[in-house]
């Protein structure tokens, strides 16, 4: 099967008057469709840069980025949600969520419907009137999933998108879009600082290390659980095992 | 899912308190409005009885009675109306060119940093020079009439204006301008759905800028070029000794300049009233 993503040998250095930053160094991996993939690593390590360069807003230094592209003629096959919400005050959620759709000019009856759906899907149909300033961050953060679905991409890109949002908020918002991506077939790539975060979500983890940034360990999580729910996964026996690996891990990096 | 929505409040019954606050909020304002037409009042009474006990001579300083009854005059006389008129016109005029070319420009200067670059230094020399200095000069390449004039009026505002209107549009956001990228978008749609909107509150308070100091250089320009207007009726006032023609142009000029500002502020509350962004920025 054909990799939804392929990685190879990215290298990235960033130059300023002050001299060269190597950010990440001999960078491989591939992601297979439907996969759930977090990247962990200590802050300020290049995951960002990671998403920008396969999100195309850098160029590599060298080595290879391979995006596969299904749908014909579509300008990104990548969404890509980034840390904040960024939906333009001026505009109602309704119209922030068509952005991407007016900017492609693919408003169409059909595009227009799907993001109709996903509104009354992620329960902002009643609000999709309202300014973002009048919703909480949850629902903020929901409508700005929708903007990066509107325009189907098969590969998901998401910054810490929880990171805005308080505790409990988080745990709930996070296994609700995360259960929602799920149900629809797209392969995922997700940032996270929070460990449990991490592994209650995917199914496969990246850690990263300190600057330049390469991957220290690449494993699939298999967590036994009854149920789909966010505490089933985080009461799973082999939780605590992953956590404990995954904290050594990030304080081995750390010294 | 109502708990997530906040200010849902409103729709509930006044309590004692909040009916308390918007006393007092009316109240304040009231007193504001008081004192601003007091500090006037006091004045003009105080000019009035100053020549009444023959403190100031009324030829130089003419005095507020004496102006009442010359408005009355000006105000029946077509001439006046034809003066002022032509001063609005040419201050209207050269705003509109003066915000046309600072759009321009701005948006140029925002889309290319390199010709921002090269440009800056200039921008900041010409936007010292006293303008009044450039004057004779316009006169004597443009001639006498009313372009000279509008000229005289956008070149006071142009430079900073152009200035201004960079930096609002560089004010925007990084992260928005990275969203639109990320759904695709190029420059221009950066700008459209972004760069520009975020900016339009800084882009009105650099118009409000702009008309009084259109204003200015419009005044200017009717001084040493006009044959009409009322910085020509100013000069001319000033060079018979009819100072107070003088003092009322001047007041019409406050006046004009007041309701510019008016104006704007208005276009400027109904479309950041349209956008829905929450702008408290009343007086």
């Amino acid at each position: 099967m054909e990799h939804v993503l392929k990685i190879e040998n990215l290298c990235f250095t960033y130059h300023t008057l002050q001299g060269e930053t190597e950010v990440l160094k001999d960078i491989s991996f591939t992601l297979k469709e439907g996969e759930f993939v977090a990247v962990i690593g200590p802050s300020g390590c290049g995951k960002s840069t990671l998403f920008s360069l396969i999100a195309n807003l850098y160029q590599p230094t060298s080595g290879s980025i391979v995006v596969r592209r299904q749908n014909e003629g579509f300008t990104s096959p990548i969404g890509y949600m980034l840390q904040k919400d960024y939906l333009l005050e001026w505009r109602s959620i309704y119209d922030n969520t068509l952005l991407g759709l007016e900017i492609n000019h693919l408003l169409g009856e059909s595009s227009i419907q799907r993001v109709e759906e996903l509104l009354k899907l992620y329960g902002l149909w009643e609000f999709r009137n309202k300014k973002p300033s009048q919703l909480s961050g949850g629902m903020k953060q929901r409508a700005a999933l929708i903007r990066t679905l509107a325009l189907n991409p098969d590969l998901l890109l998401l910054d810490e998108p929880f990171s805005a949002l308080d505790y409990q908020t988080r745990i709930t918002v996070s296994s609700d879009i995360c259960n929602l991506i799920r149900g629809t077939n797209k392969t995922v790539l997700l940032i996270t600082h929070d460990l449990s975060e991490a592994i209650s979500l995917a199914d496969r983890i990246l850690v990263f290390s300190n600057r330049p940034a390469h991957i220290i360990r690449d494993f699939q999580v298999h967590l036994t659980r009854s149920d789909d729910t966010i505490l089933a996964s985080r009461n799973a026996p082999e939780f605590k095992e992953y956590f404990h690996m995954l904290w050594e891990d990030l304080n081995d990096v750390r010294d | 899912m109502m708990s997530e929505i906040r200010n849902q409040n409103q729709t509930k019954e006044q309590s004692k308190e909040q009916t308390e606050f918007l006393q007092k909020h009316r109240a304040y304002h009231r007193k504001i409005a008081f004192f601003r037409g007091s500090i006037l009042c006091v004045f003009l009474a105080l000019w009035q009885i100053a020549v009444l006990t023959n403190q100031i001579d009324p030829f130089f300083f003419s005095s507020p009675i004496e102006l009442i009854l010359k408005a009355k005059d000006f105000f029946t006389d077509k001439a006046f109306w034809m003066h002022t008129g032509i001063t609005t016109y040419e201050t209207i005029l050269s705003f509109l060119i003066v915000s046309l070319i600072s759009f321009a420009f701005g948006f140029v200067l925002w889309r290319y940093e390199f010709i921002s670059k090269v440009l800056e230094p200039y921008f900041v020399i010409l936007n010292s020079i006293p303008k009044s200095a450039l004057a004779p000069l316009l006169i004597v390449w443009l001639g006498t009439g009313s372009t000279t004039i509008i000229v005289c009026g956008l070149s006071v505002a142009v430079f900073g204006s152009i200035v201004n209107f960079y930096y609002a549009f560089k004010e925007c956001e990084q992260g928005k301008i990275i969203l639109i990228k990320t759904l695709g978008g190029n420059d221009m749609q950066c700008f459209r759905k972004v760069v520009f909107p975020s900016a339009i509150p800084l882009l009105f308070s650099a118009s409000k800028v702009n008309v009084g100091l259109s204003l200015v250089g419009v005044i200017i320009g009717e001084f040493l070029a006009g044959r009409r207007g009322l910085g020509y009726l100013i000069i001319y006032g000033s060079q018979v000794f009819l100072l107070s023609q003088v003092i009322f142009c001047i007041l019409i000029l406050c006046l004009i300049a007041f309701i510019l500002y008016r104006v704007l502020q208005f276009i400027e509350h109904k479309t950041i009233a349209k956008m829905g962004v929450a702008g408290d920025r009343s007086i």
